[in-house]
């Protein structure tokens, strides 16, 4: 390969920023189409980096280091990464012109356009990231730009809803996989993801080492809507069609499923990591497919078969035997493409007659024959029949379950029922819309034009070819990616034909029963919506009981912590203040006295600070208050000046005009005669709290003192100023060069605290306004 | 708020005094007492005067941009300087670099400065936005 890999892996990357900042400055379909040809760009980019990426060690490299944290950052391609940025950028494309044409006319769809690439490159970015950080952070990102993409219709409640659930599900989940990553990489000495699988004795030694793998299988299963997190995923079809279509099914929530199939060369013989995935695994799958058949949305139908397929991804990933990884990686492909194709459908016959009620909708064919034809090819797919790619993966995945020893009967059996499931589905989705009579629609539908339907046709007639020869599918695609799952090269042969076996036997029996429920699909639906037992199974109860819990909680902590009271404020945080340090004084016994040092004739500029200071506390006006304070502060700066530390003294003299500059500006607009408001007793405990205070420093300060003055850092940052840093002004070398990192962080709170302050007063006259 | 006459009359001294002096305070700061902190406060305080003389529209036109943008851009300066470093690659992220601009003496000039400039900005941004919410007519 001439090209540098750095180039090809970035280069996709680089494209897609590029193109989603580009994006806003555009209008309506110029913007979608620019999307599509960034993504079609990085899948042509991706395709030549194919070959580097079947080389054993795949196409790796380095990008960025903090070293100071040990961390190097880099991109890595190989046969797994392959399979998912080819999705990724290839459904990508296909989506993104799809979507310029769906949302025709819509002022905000360069809104829609910059988002969806911005989590396409996310999704490229977490597919291809060699090191934990770098995955972490295109993690994220795939979460929030869900979360923009699930409240697209930010107008409307309901969307608003779906779109915290799916953040606060998946982003929850996250810091989950955070922690967990962050033990395995310690475990490992290193953060590279290739570092550390190859460190695996090590990684399974380590004493966190079941924490770790839960905590990263809790972040996978909340991204991938595993069983009890499954409930997210429906509710995200208040976003646009195209979003569902690309995030919710072919890509995003594989994240996990990618994750767990990237991990598994460590844990994939531990017995505690093959029980979790399979169970899950086995009780999402069967839960998506009851489901399903309960709802007659088209878009939550495809929505729950595909937490179905999720759940067989990620039990195929927990089988032990080399078989399922290979079942796994070509369902994966598999169910990609139909469901993409499937979901771009349901948004041509939701866009076309206003409805996508299964139960309102049938014999469009006449009306829209070329959506029928995808229709039915991609259908043909997800029900598992030949001579389409979907029979093949079918064919592999049961028998990669029945060859799965102990768990082969109930695999099996929840294979059978949900394959059956999907059958059903899948003619809902081709005969019942497409064939029979003809229902009536809010809209006249018609196909929709070119941009709609390539997607659609494309995808479903990749099922089709791949069907055709799928030892090519397998060759080019499949074994590259098992062999990433497996941590060695492995290799089974995708075939067609496997003779009269019971698997083929288990296939025909499947297609029968689905058949069976796709002709009682009228009566068994609103059945099973009825039956009140299916309703446990929506866990997304337990979510809203969390989440209220956690609001009332913070709500009460909040009465009691913020009262209001600013007096009270001060109080709490003086007392602290001084008795927290007094305390650990007292315990360690730190309480000591300095040798009687010669009083300094400098330190007669104490006097002029405790004499402001007396005036302040004995000052009957605020006015006075504010002079007396600014004589304190003068003094300090004078004291700096003296013990020869002239810029700290200019500082603090700046700060102290300011101060008082500031204040009475503000104090000219109160009452100037305001008095001191408190009652006796209350001057008293103020007085009392300043005393605690006063004492706390005192003796703080004692104790320092006690201790003979360590030079070195003082005796360093002078030597190093001017070598080092080009300055004779020490502290300011030390502001911007020696520790340049932590000034960063102080302008950073600066600005913070200047943003806080200016929605505080924004809002306390909002509310004087509305108040009077 | 209304200024007597001398204010209002100084008003323009009030300013610009302040602001040269921190320009002046922001560019010696590597070799002598000032720096971009210093010289953030003193800008600042040139431009809350400006305000109470002139009304803090008025010193808002000085400004041109808001004070929360001087505070983003300070941000980003300061944090772009750090990036510079990586033109080295073995560099950490806000190693400074060092150019030696040669004009009769040499006179060095490093992305401390920018920093600097960075900080600068934040500050005055800081300072203003607070003092001219607070004496924000309402």
């Amino acid at each position: 390969m001439s090209i540098a890999p750095v180039f090809l892996l970035a280069l996709p990357l680089g494209l897609g920023f590029a193109a989603a900042a580009a994006v806003p400055a555009m209008r309506g379909r110029g913007a979608a189409q620019l999307g599509a040809v960034t993504a079609a760009v990085a899948l042509l980019v991706y395709l030549l980096a194919a070959p580097g990426a079947a080389e054993p060690e795949g196409l790796r490299a380095g990008f960025w280091a903090v070293p100071s944290l040990g961390i190097a950052g880099g991109l890595r391609l190989d046969g797994l990464s392959l399979v998912f940025v080819l999705l990724i950028a290839g459904i990508g494309a296909l989506v993104l012109l799809y979507a310029g044409r769906y949302l025709k006319g819509d002022p905000r769809l360069p809104r829609l356009i910059t988002l969806l690439l911005l989590f396409m490159v996310a999704m490229l970015g977490a597919v291809t990231a060699d090191d934990v950080v770098t995955l972490f952070v295109f993690w994220e990102l795939t979460s929030l730009a869900s979360f923009f993409l699930v409240g697209y219709d930010h107008e409307k409640p309901g969307a608003r809803k779906a779109a915290l659930q799916a953040l606060l599900v998946t982003a929850g989940g996250g810091l989950a996989l955070l922690a967990g990553l962050i033990l395995a990489a310690v475990a490992a000495g290193t953060t590279s993801l290739s570092g550390i699988i190859a460190a695996r004795e090590a990684v399974l030694a380590h004493p966190a080492a079941a924490p770790a793998m839960l905590l990263i299988i809790l972040g996978c299963f909340t991204k991938s809507a595993q069983f009890p997190f499954h409930f997210w995923l429906p509710n995200a079809m208040a976003a646009p069609t195209p979003v569902s279509a690309y995030l919710h099914s072919a890509t995003m929530v594989k994240l996990g499923v990618y994750l767990l199939a990237r991990l598994n060369p460590i844990y994939q013989h531990e017995a505690l990591w093959q029980d979790v995935l399979t169970t899950a695994g086995l009780l999402t799958t069967a839960t998506g497919a009851l489901m399903a058949l309960r709802e007659s949305d088209l878009k939550r139908v495809l929505a729950w078969t595909t937490v179905t397929a999720l759940g067989t991804l990620t039990m195929l990933i927990g089988l032990a035997p080399a078989l399922s990884a290979t079942a796994a990686v070509t369902f994966l492909v598999v169910h990609a493409l139909y469901k993409a194709a499937l979901f771009l459908v349901a948004g041509i016959v939701d866009h076309e007659t206003g409805t996508r009620d299964a139960a309102a909708l049938g014999g469009l064919r006449h009306a829209m024959p070329l959506t029928a034809l995808a229709a039915v090819l991609a259908a043909f797919s997800m029900a598992g029949l030949p001579p389409f790619v979907g029979f093949v993966a079918k064919e592999i995945v049961y028998e990669a379950k029945l060859a799965s020893g102990s768990l082969a009967g109930p695999a099996a059996m929840v294979g059978f029922l949900v394959n059956a499931a999907m059958v059903a589905v899948a003619g809902l989705m081709s005969w019942r819309l497409f064939f029979g009579p003809r229902r009536p629609t809010p809209q006249v539908p018609h196909d929709p034009p070119k941009s709609m339907l390539a997607g659609p046709i494309l995808l479903a007639t990749l099922g089709l070819l791949a069907g055709a020869a799928p030892s090519l599918l397998g060759e080019w695609l499949v074994d590259g990616a098992v062999a990433s799952i497996l941590g060695a090269p492995a290799s089974a042969p995708l075939k067609f034909w496997h003779g009269f076996t019971p698997v083929l036997a288990l296939s025909v029996a499947t297609i029968g029963f689905g058949l069976l429920l796709l002709i009682l699909w009228e009566r068994l639906m609103p059945r099973l919506r009825r039956t009140a037992a299916l309703d446990r199974l929506d866990t997304a109860r337990g979510y809203e009981a969390a989440l209220a819990g956690i609001v009332s909680w913070s709500d009460g902590t909040t009465r009691t912590v913020q009262h209001g009271s600013l007096r009270g404020y001060m109080r709490v945080l003086l007392l602290t203040c001084a008795l927290v340090p007094l305390a650990l004084l007292a315990w360690r016994g730190g309480l000591a006295r300095p040798e009687g040092a010669p009083l300094d004739p400098r330190a007669l500029a104490f006097l002029l600070i405790a004499l402001g200071a007396i005036a302040c506390a004995l000052a009957r006006g605020t006015f006075a208050a504010v002079m007396a304070l600014g004589l304190v502060g003068f003094a300090t700066a004078v004291v700096f000046l003296t013990f020869g530390a002239p810029d700290v003294a200019l500082t603090q003299f700046t700060v102290e005009v300011l101060l008082v500059v500031i204040l009475a500006t503000v104090l000219i607009r109160l009452p100037v005669r305001a008095r001191d408001s408190r009652t006796a007793r209350q001057r008293g405990a103020d007085a009392a709290v300043a005393g605690v205070v006063g004492l706390s420093v005192t003796l703080a300060l004692m104790a320092v003192l006690a201790e003979p003055f360590d030079p070195r850092l003082a005796e360093w940052f002078g030597a190093q100023s001017v070598p080092g840093g080009h300055g004779r002004n020490v502290v300011n070398v030390i502001l911007v060069d020696f520790r340049a990192l932590d000034t960063l962080g102080e302008i950073a709170v600066l600005a913070i605290a200047a943003f806080a302050v200016l929605a505080l007063l924004r809002g306390t006259k909002a509310e004087r306004q509305a108040g009077g | 708020m209304d200024a007597t006459v001398i204010l209002r009359v100084s008003a323009p001294l009030l300013l610009w005094v302040p602001m040269a002096l921190s320009l002046y305070l922001l560019l010696r700061g590597h070799n002598d007492p000032g720096g971009g902190f210093v010289g953030g406060l003193v800008g600042a305080a040139g431009l809350v005067f400006h305000a109470i003389a002139r009304g803090h529209a008025a010193a808002l036109r000085v400004m041109r941009l808001p004070p929360a943008s001087w505070c983003g851009l300070g941000l980003l300066l300061a944090a772009a300087s750090g990036l510079l470093a990586w033109l080295d690659p073995q560099a950490g992220y806000l190693t400074h670099r060092w150019w030696f601009a040669d004009v009769g003496v040499t006179l060095p000039i490093g992305t401390a400065l920018l920093f600097d400039i960075g900080v600068y900005l934040v500050v005055v941004g800081t300072i203003t936005a607070m003092s001219f919410a607070l004496v924000a007519e309402d």
